[in-house]
C-alpha cells in the first residue's frame, strides 16, 4: 500500500507541482487544491492505468476521487481487486 | 425587476450614451479603467465597502474595500512607473487568482500601460509566443512560475523586469527579477493616473485561431461602457449583491466581468483561487452568501455529474441569479439548474475579440433552453450566408454569425497582424467564426463552429499549434489534430500521430507524448486521446485533411473525397 503511495506521490511532484519547494503528502488536495487541474487529470489517470494494468472507467475518476493520493490508491486497488 | 426592465422597450431607442451618462463620461474626456473601478468608487462614497473577498484552497483569506484596492493599485502602478515602465508598454499577468492579478490589472491601467493576462497553467512555450508577438516590458508572476519564464527570458531581450509578487528570499533573484511584496509596500495615496482616452489601448488577450500564432486581441479603455451596461442588464449586477465570476483573468470572461465589469459599478466580488470540486464550491458559494453567479458550462455540467444529493447539504438560497459563457449551454443544463437551483443559468454569448456580452438571455425574459438567446441591445446581429456574406432573412437557416461594428468593447484589432484582423469582416459584418441559425421570435440557435478551432471547455485550442507542437516530440513523424466530443468540455483535443521509425505505439508513448504538449503548451491543448496511424489522409497536393478525420469522430458525412491521396 505504502509503495503504491509513495510511486503516486512521486509521479504528482516530479510530473504537476510548479514550486519545487512546495512540499506534498498523502493528503495533500490535488484537485481541489488546484495542483492537478481537471485536464491533466486525465494524464494521471493514463498513468494509473499503464503502471497498475488497469482500466478506470470514466465516471470512477471524479474530481473527488482524484483529490489526494490517499483517494487515488483507494481507487486503485478498488480496480486492482 | 430585473435591472433591464423591458428588452422590448429597450431596443427601441437604445444607445449607448445611457451607459456613458451613468458613468458619467462624456465624449473626449479622460476614460480610465483602472480609476473607474476604485478612486471613482470610493468618491461616490463606497471607499469602506467590501470591494473583494479572496481565499484560497487551504481556507487563507484576504478582504480588500474599494479603497483598499485604489490604494493598491495606486502602489503597483507606482512600482511599475518606478521601474521606468511607460503609457503603451505590456505588461504580462502570470498569476494564479491571487489578489496581486486583480490589484495589478488596475494598476497596470493606471499607469496607461497595457494589461497582458495569460493563463498561469500555460507551458513555456505557450507563454513565450504570446510575450514574444506583445514583445512584453514586464512580466509579474509568482514564485512557482518563475522557472517557465527562466526557460525562455533570454530570447527576449525586451523583457526588462520580471516581478515576483511572493519572494520568500530562499533561493537567490536572478537579473532582471525583481521581488514585490504588496504588503510589505508603504501604500500610495496620491498617483497620478495616466490621461489614458477612450481609443488607448487598454487589455491584450490571446485567443487561438485554426492557423497561425495566438493573435493578441486587443481592447480599449471605452470597452468599459459596454463591460458596465452588460453586467447591469445581463448579470443584473445590484448594490447589496455578492458576485462570483469563476473564470480566471487569465481569460476575458476573467477581466471583463471578473474585474472590469463588477468593479466600475461598485459590487462586492468573491474569488476562489483553487480547483474545481463541487463540495467547495457549494460550500464556497453558502459561506460568501453568492447572490449572482457567473459560471461556464463546462463547470455546470461537471456540477451535474456530482450529482443532486451534495445540492441538498448545502444552504443555497442566496442565489438570485445565474448566467453561463465559454461555449453554448445545453439544454438539459439549464433545465437542471432551475430545478436544483430554482434559478436556471440564462446562457451568454460573445468573445475574446467583442470584448462583452452579445447575445443573452436576459432576466426577465422568455428563457427558451438550448438557445443562445438574443442580441444585447444596441447590438445589431444577424446570421450570414457563407458564401454572399448577405443575411439570411428565412428563419431556422443556418449561417454565420455576424456583428455589424461599433459596439464600445469591439476589439480594435489583432497586435502585430493586421492582415488576420481584416480578415475578419466581410461585407461589413465582423464574423464571430461561429454558425447558429434565428428562429421566428429572433432567438439564436447555436450549431458550430466555422472553423478547425477546438473549443475545450470555454477555450479556444488552435490545432495547429497542437501540431506544431507535437512535431517537436522525438517519436512524431506526423500528426492532425481535431476536436473529439466530451461530454463535459464539449470537446476535448484528439491527436492523431504517426511515428518515426525505431518508436513502438504504445501507452507509455503516448503518456509521454501527452505530457510533453501538457508542460509546453497547457492542460488545455494537451490531447486526451492519442490514436496511432500509419499515414494521414492528405489531399493530392500533400495537405492534411483534418476534416476527414473529424467526420470520424463526429459519426458525420466526410462528404467529398476526391481529392484524398491516400484513404487509410
Amino acid at each position: 500500500m505504502d509503495d503504491k503511495k509513495d510511486v503516486v506521490l512521486k509521479y504528482v511532484i516530479e510530473e504537476y507541482l510548479e514550486d519545487e519547494d512546495d512540499e506534498i503528502t498523502y493528503d495533500t488536495p490535488l484537485i481541489s487544491g488546484g495542483i492537478v487541474d481537471s485536464f491533466s487529470m486525465v494524464s494521471l489517470k493514463r498513468f494509473l492505468e499503464n503502471k497498475y494494468g488497469i482500466s478506470i472507467p470514466d465516471e470512477k475518476a471524479t474530481p473527488e476521487a482524484f483529490d489526494s493520493v490517499d483517494k487515488i490508491v483507494v481507487l486503485v486497488n478498488e480496480f486492482l481487486k | 425587476m430585473p435591472n433591464i426592465g423591458s428588452y422590448d422597450e429597450r431596443i427601441k431607442d437604445f444607445d449607448w450614451s445611457i451607459s456613458e451618462k451613468e458613468l458619467g463620461y462624456k465624449d473626449g474626456d479622460v476614460i480610465n479603467i483602472g480609476w473607474y473601478c476604485s478612486d471613482r468608487i470610493c468618491q461616490m462614497g463606497k471607499a469602506d465597502k467590501p470591494a473583494l473577498l479572496w481565499e484560497d484552497a487551504t481556507g487563507r483569506e484576504k478582504n480588500y474595500t474599494f479603497n483598499d484596492v485604489r490604494l493598491a493599485s495606486n502602489t503597483i502602478g507606482s512600482f511599475l512607473r518606478g521601474l521606468g515602465i511607460n503609457d503603451g508598454d505590456r505588461v504580462c499577468l502570470f498569476l494564479d487568482k491571487i489578489p496581486e492579478l486583480y490589484l495589478g490589472f488596475l494598476g497596470i491601467l493606471k499607469i496607461g500601460a497595457v494589461a497582458q493576462p495569460l493563463f498561469s497553467a500555460f507551458g513555456d512555450e505557450s507563454l513565450y509566443v504570446r510575450l514574444a508577438n506583445a514583445e512584453t516590458t514586464a512580466i509579474i508572476t509568482q514564485r512557482k512560475h518563475v522557472a517557465k519564464v527562466r526557460k525562455i527570458r533570454d530570447q527576449m531581450p525586451y523583457l526588462k523586469h520580471i516581478i515576483v509578487v511572493d519572494y520568500d528570499g530562499r533561493k537567490p533573484l536572478r537579473e532582471r527579477e525583481i521581488a514585490f511584496s504588496l504588503e510589505e509596500q508603504t501604500p500610495v495615496e496620491d498617483l497620478e493616473i495616466f490621461p489614458t482616452k477612450a481609443e488607448s489601448t487598454s487589455v491584450l488577450h490571446y485567443t487561438s485561431g485554426t492557423t497561425g500564432q495566438p493573435k493578441g486581441v486587443q481592447h480599449v479603455h471605452y470597452s468599459l461602457i459596454s463591460q458596465y451596461l452588460t453586467a447591469k442588464w445581463v448579470l443584473d449586477l445590484r448594490d447589496d449583491d455578492i458576485y462570483w465570476c469563476t473564470a480566471d483573468p487569465g481569460w476575458v470572461t476573467g477581466t471583463s466581468y471578473g474585474i472590469i465589469a463588477p468593479w466600475s459599478m461598485g459590487i462586492t466580488q468573491c474569488v476562489q483561487d483553487a480547483g474545481f470540486s463541487a463540495e467547495a464550491w457549494y460550500r464556497f458559494i453558502q459561506k460568501r452568501k453568492v447572490t449572482v453567479w457567473y459560471s461556464a458550462p463546462t463547470a455546470i455540467r461537471s456540477l451535474m455529474k456530482a450529482g443532486e444529493e451534495i445540492v441538498k447539504k448545502f444552504d443555497l438560497s442566496c442565489l438570485r441569479h445565474l448566467a453561463s459563457v465559454g461555449e453554448p449551454l445545453n439544454a438539459e443544463a439549464v433545465i437542471w439548474s432551475e430545478r436544483v437551483f430554482g434559478h436556471a443559468f440564462l446562457d451568454t454569448y460573445w468573445q475574446t475579440e467583442t470584448g462583452s456580452i452579445m447575445l443573452t438571455n436576459f432576466p426577465g425574459m422568455k428563457i427558451k433552453p438550448g438557445s443562445m438567446g438574443k442580441a444585447f441591445p444596441g447590438v445589431e446581429a444577424t446570421v450570414l450566408d457563407a458564401k454572399t456574406y448577405e443575411p439570411l432573412t428565412e428563419p431556422g437557416q443556418v449561417g454565420l454569425i455576424g456583428f455589424k461594428p461599433g459596439w464600445p468593447a469591439m476589439m480594435r484589432g489583432y497586435w502585430n497582424n493586421e492582415a488576420t484582423y481584416k480578415g475578419k469582416f466581410h461585407n461589413g459584418w465582423y464574423l464571430s467564426g461561429d454558425r447558429s441559425s434565428i428562429d421566428r421570435e429572433g432567438y439564436f440557435w447555436f450549431t458550430g463552429r466555422d472553423d478547425d478551432v477546438i473549443n475545450t471547455g470555454g477555450h479556444l485550442v488552435s490545432p495547429f499549434e497542437v501540431e506544431s507542437a507535437l512535431l517537436e516530440h522525438e517519436a512524431v513523424a506526423e500528426s492532425a489534430v481535431v476536436a473529439k466530443p466530451d461530454e463535459v468540455n464539449m470537446e476535448v483535443v484528439k491527436a492523431f500521430v504517426a511515428l518515426k521509425p525505431g518508436f513502438e505505439a504504445n501507452a507509455d508513448l503516448e503518456l509521454k507524448i501527452m505530457n510533453f504538449i501538457r508542460k509546453k503548451l497547457s492542460p488545455l491543448a494537451m490531447p486526451q486521446e492519442i490514436e496511432y496511424v500509419n499515414s494521414l489522409p492528405k489531399t493530392r497536393s500533400g495537405k492534411i485533411m483534418r476534416r476527414v478525420l473529424h467526420a470520424k469522430e463526429w459519426n458525420e458525412e466526410v462528404g467529398d473525397l476526391s481529392t484524398l491521396e491516400d484513404d487509410e
